[in-house]
C-alpha cells in the first residue's frame, strides 16, 4: 500500500503522455519564462510599456480591458507611464459622456455622446454590448482581458500559447470547423479568434524586436499587470513578511526552548 | 473548572473589588494560566492554538472586507475586483481571507485526525468530540457560503450544485426537496436573494462558531487535555500549568503555521483556488468541471460516486454524521494508537484513504486511474468510501475487542522524565 500510491503516479505520468494525443485534447503549454514569476519577480517595464501598445494597437480591436483605469498606467508597480504620458493617453480615447446640458445623452443622429478620458476613466470597449461583439466575430465572443490571465489554467502560459499557437498543421484527420482556426492550445482546437499577431505588426518607438514571439512576450506582460496589479507590491512586502515572521519564530523558539528546559 | 481549587489572589484593590462580584480575573487566571495541562503534549496538540489563531484572522480579515463587498448579483463581482485593485491593502485582505479558508481547514483536519488517532473522542471526551463535529460542520457550511460571495462561476455553480442536492429528497416526500431547495434560494434559481442571505449567514456562522468553540474550550477544561500516551492524569507530577509552558510552546507552533500561510498569501495566492472563479458568474454557461474547494473533495468523491442521487447525498451527509458515533464506536479500552498495533495500520490506512478520495474529487468525471485507462476513477471513488464507512462501523468496533494493546506505561510523569521522576514539578 505505502508503494502502491507513488508507483501509480509514476506509472501514470509515464502512460500519460502519449494518451494527450487524442483529438482536440490541449497541447502542453509553451514554457516561457516570465520577470514576473517566482516569489520576487517584477514586471519588466519596458515589456510593460510594449505590451501596452501591442494591446493598444491590437488587442483592443476586439477585446475589452474593462477593469483598468489609465490612472493605474502611472501606478507603482505598473508600467511606469509619468503622469503626463498617462493623461495623454487617457485623452487618445473617447469615452462615454454623461448627459450634457440639455439632459442629452446621443446627438442629433443618434449617436451616443462622447468625451476625452481621464485617468479616472477605464478603457473604454471595443462594442457598445455583448451583441455587438458577437455580431462583429461571427458569433463568438471576445473575452474582456482584464483577469484573463488568472482565469484560464496556466495563467501566462496559456496566453502565451494561445496566441502564438498559429500556424501549426493540423493533425491528420482533423478538419478546422469553416471561420476558425486551429490551436492546439485551445481545448478543442477550434478556436474563433484569427492569428492576432504577425512579424513587425507594431513597431516600437525604441526599435524593440517585433517578431511574433516579442510581441506576445510583451503583451503578455501587460496582460499579466492587468489581472494582478499589486504583484509588486505583494512579493517586496511579502519577503518582509517572511523574513519578519522566520525572526519571530526563531526567538519563539528560544523562548520555549528556555521555559521548558527544566521541564524535561 | 476541574482544574482543582483556584489560586488566584487578587493583587489590588480594585481587582478585589471586582473579585467578589464578578470573578472574570479568576475565571481567566484559573483557565488560562494555571490550568494544568498534560506534560506530554506533543506538536500535534499545538493545533487548537493554531485553530484559535484561524478563527481568529478570518473575523478581523472578513470584518473589514465586509466594509467594501456588496451582496448585490450584479455587483458582487465588481466589488470584490474593486478590492483587490482600489482598495488599500484590499488585495492582502482578500488574499488572507481566501487562503486563510484552506489553512483553517488544513489545520481542522491535522487536529481531527490527531483527535482520532490518539482517541481524544473517548470518555470522558464525547461532548468535547462531539462540539468539535459540530463545529466541523459549522465551518464547512460557512466556508461554502463564503465561497458563494465572488460570484464568480465556480461560486454560482457551486452554489446551485450544493443546493440542489436537497431536491434529491423529492424522493421521499414528493416536493419536499425542490421545496426545501426554492426555501434556500429565496428564489426559483440561485440569485440575488441567495447571494444576500448567503452572505448574512456567512457573517453570523463565525461568531456562532466561535460561541461553539468556547464551549469546547469548557469541555476540555473538565476532563482537562487527553495526551499522546492516553492515560489518565494521576497528580500534579504528570502536569504542568499552561502558562508559560504552552503558550510558549503553541506560540512557535502558530509563529511556523503563520509562515506557511504567508508563503501562500504572498507568493502563491491562487494556488488553491479555480481559474473559473475569476469569470463573472454566468447561469447560462456551466464550467467543464465544477469541483468544490480542496477541503470538500473527499465528501465531493463520495456523492459522485454513487449513481443514484439521493442514496450519494445521505452517504455524504452520514459521512459527516458517523463522526459524532465514534465515542461508541471504538470498543477498546486503550485510547491511543501508540498502544495498538493493529489500529494503528487501519488509522494510517485511513488518512491515505481520505487523500486518495480527494484526489478522485479533483478529477473529472470520466477519469480514469493514472496509466490504467481500464479502471475507471469512480471505482477507486467507491472502494475509498466503503473504506470510510467501513473504519467507522466495522473496524472500531471489531478491532476493539479482538486486539492485543501493547502494555500502557504507568504514569505520564514516568514517561516522560523516565527513572530519575522528581516527585513534582
Amino acid at each position: 500500500m505505502r508503494f502502491a500510491i507513488p508507483l501509480g503516479l509514476v506509472l501514470g505520468l509515464a502512460l500519460a503522455a502519449p494518451a494527450l494525443a487524442a483529438t482536440g485534447d490541449q497541447k502542453p503549454l509553451k514554457d516561457v519564462e516570465f520577470s514576473f514569476e517566482g516569489p520576487l519577480g517584477t514586471y519588466n517595464r519596458a515589456d510593460l510599456q510594449h505590451g501596452f501598445q501591442v494591446y493598444k494597437e491590437v488587442c483592443s480591436a476586439c477585446h475589452s480591458l474593462n477593469r483598468v483605469a489609465f490612472h493605474t498606467l502611472s501606478q507603482p508597480g505598473g508600467p511606469g507611464f509619468s503622469d503626463a504620458e498617462m493623461k495623454a493617453i487617457a485623452a487618445g480615447y473617447k469615452v462615454l459622456a454623461g448627459p450634457n446640458d440639455k439632459g442629452e445623452t446621443v446627438d442629433d443622429k443618434g449617436n451616443a455622446l462622447t468625451r476625452a478620458g481621464t485617468p479616472a476613466d477605464y478603457f473604454p470597449p471595443p462594442f457598445a454590448n455583448e451583441e455587438a461583439a458577437r455580431a462583429a466575430n461571427g458569433g463568438a465572443l471576445p473575452p474582456d482581458l482584464s483577469l484573463i490571465e488568472k482565469a484560464r489554467a496556466g495563467g501566462a502560459h496559456y496566453v502565451y500559447s494561445i496566441i502564438t499557437g498559429f500556424g501549426e498543421k493540423p493533425p491528420a484527420g482533423f478538419t478546422v470547423t469553416p471561420n476558425k482556426y486551429y490551436n492546439p492550445y485551445f481545448l478543442g482546437w477550434n478556436i474563433s479568434m484569427p492569428p492576432p499577431l504577425s512579424d513587425g505588426q507594431v513597431s516600437f518607438v525604441d526599435g524593440h524586436p517585433n517578431k511574433i514571439a516579442d510581441e506576445a512576450y510583451a503583451v503578455v506582460t501587460f496582460l499579466a499587470w492587468a489581472s494582478e496589479p499589486h504583484l509588486e507590491d505583494r512579493h517586496r512586502i511579502g519577503l518582509g513578511v517572511m523574513i519578519f515572521l522566520i525572526v519571530l519564530s526563531g526567538l519563539l523558539y528560544l523562548s520555549y526552548r528556555q521555559v521548558w528546559k527544566d521541564a524535561h | 473548572m476541574s482544574s482543582g481549587p483556584s489560586t488566584y489572589v487578587p493583587a489590588s484593590g480594585l481587582t478585589r473589588w471586582l473579585d467578589s462580584r464578578l470573578p472574570l480575573m479568576r475565571f481567566a487566571h484559573d483557565t488560562m494560566l494555571t490550568f494544568p495541562t498534560p506534560r506530554n503534549l506533543n506538536f500535534w496538540y499545538a493545533f487548537g492554538a493554531i485553530l484559535t489563531f484561524c478563527l481568529g484572522v478570518q473575523i478581523v480579515t472578513g470584518i473589514v472586507l465586509a466594509m467594501h463587498y456588496v451582496p448585490n448579483a450584479n455587483m458582487a463581482f465588481d466589488s470584490v475586483e474593486n478590492i483587490m485593485r482600489d482598495v488599500n491593502y484590499g488585495w492582502l485582505l482578500r488574499y488572507v481571507h481566501a487562503n486563510g479558508a484552506s489553512m483553517f481547514f488544513l489545520a481542522v483536519y491535522v487536529h481531527m485526525f490527531r483527535g482520532l488517532y490518539y482517541g481524544s473522542y473517548k470518555a470522558p471526551r464525547e461532548v468535547l468530540w462531539i462540539l468539535g463535529v459540530i463545529i466541523y460542520l459549522l465551518m464547512v457550511m460557512t466556508a461554502f457560503m463564503g465561497y458563494v460571495l465572488p460570484w464568480g462561476q465556480m461560486s454560482f455553480w457551486a452554489a446551485t450544485v450544493i443546493t440542489n442536492l436537497f431536491s434529491s429528497l423529492d424522493q421521499i416526500v414528493p416536493h419536499l426537496g425542490s421545496t426545501i431547495a426554492t426555501w434556500l434560494w429565496g428564489d426559483f434559481a440561485v440569485g440575488d436573494a441567495t447571494l444576500n442571505r448567503f452572505f448574512s449567514l456567512h457573517y453570523l456562522l463565525p461568531f456562532v462558531i466561535a460561541g461553539v468553540v468556547g464551549l469546547h474550550i469548557w469541555a476540555l477544561h473538565v476532563p482537562g487535555n487527553n495526551n499522546p500516551l492516553g492515560i489518565d492524569v494521576k497528580g500534579p507530577q504528570d502536569t504542568l500549568p499552561f502558562h508559560p509552558y504552552y503558550t510558549a510552546k503553541d506560540a512557535f507552533y502558530v509563529g511556523l503555521f503563520a509562515i506557511l500561510f504567508a508563503y501562500l498569501v504572498f507568493f502563491a495566492p491562487d494556488f488553491v483556488g479555480n481559474p473559473d472563479n475569476y469569470i463573472p458568474a454566468n447561469p447560462l454557461v456551466t464550467p467543464a468541471d465544477i469541483v468544490p474547494e480542496w477541503y470538500l473533495l473527499p465528501f465531493y468523491a463520495m456523492l459522485r460516486s454513487i449513481p443514484q442521487k439521493l442514496i450519494g447525498v445521505l452517504v455524504l451527509g452520514g459521512a459527516i454524521l458517523t463522526l459524532a458515533f465514534i465515542p461508541w464506536l471504538d470498543t477498546s479500552r486503550v485510547r491511543s494508537s501508540r498502544f495498538r498495533p493493529l489500529m494503528k495500520q487501519f488509522f494510517w490506512l485511513f488518512v491515505v484513504d481520505c487523500l486518495v478520495l480527494g484526489y478522485c474529487g479533483s478529477k473529472g468525471v470520466d477519469a480514469t486511474v493514472p496509466g490504467i485507462a481500464m479502471i475507471p476513477l469512480v471505482w477507486v471513488a467507491r472502494l475509498g468510501t466503503v473504506y470510510y464507512y467501513a473504519f467507522f462501523w466495522l473496524i472500531m468496533p471489531i478491532v476493539g475487542l479482538i486486539e492485543t494493546p501493547k502494555p500502557l506505561p504507568d504514569s505520564i510523569a514516568k514517561s516522560v522524565l523516565g527513572a530519575h521522576a522528581a516527585p513534582a514539578e
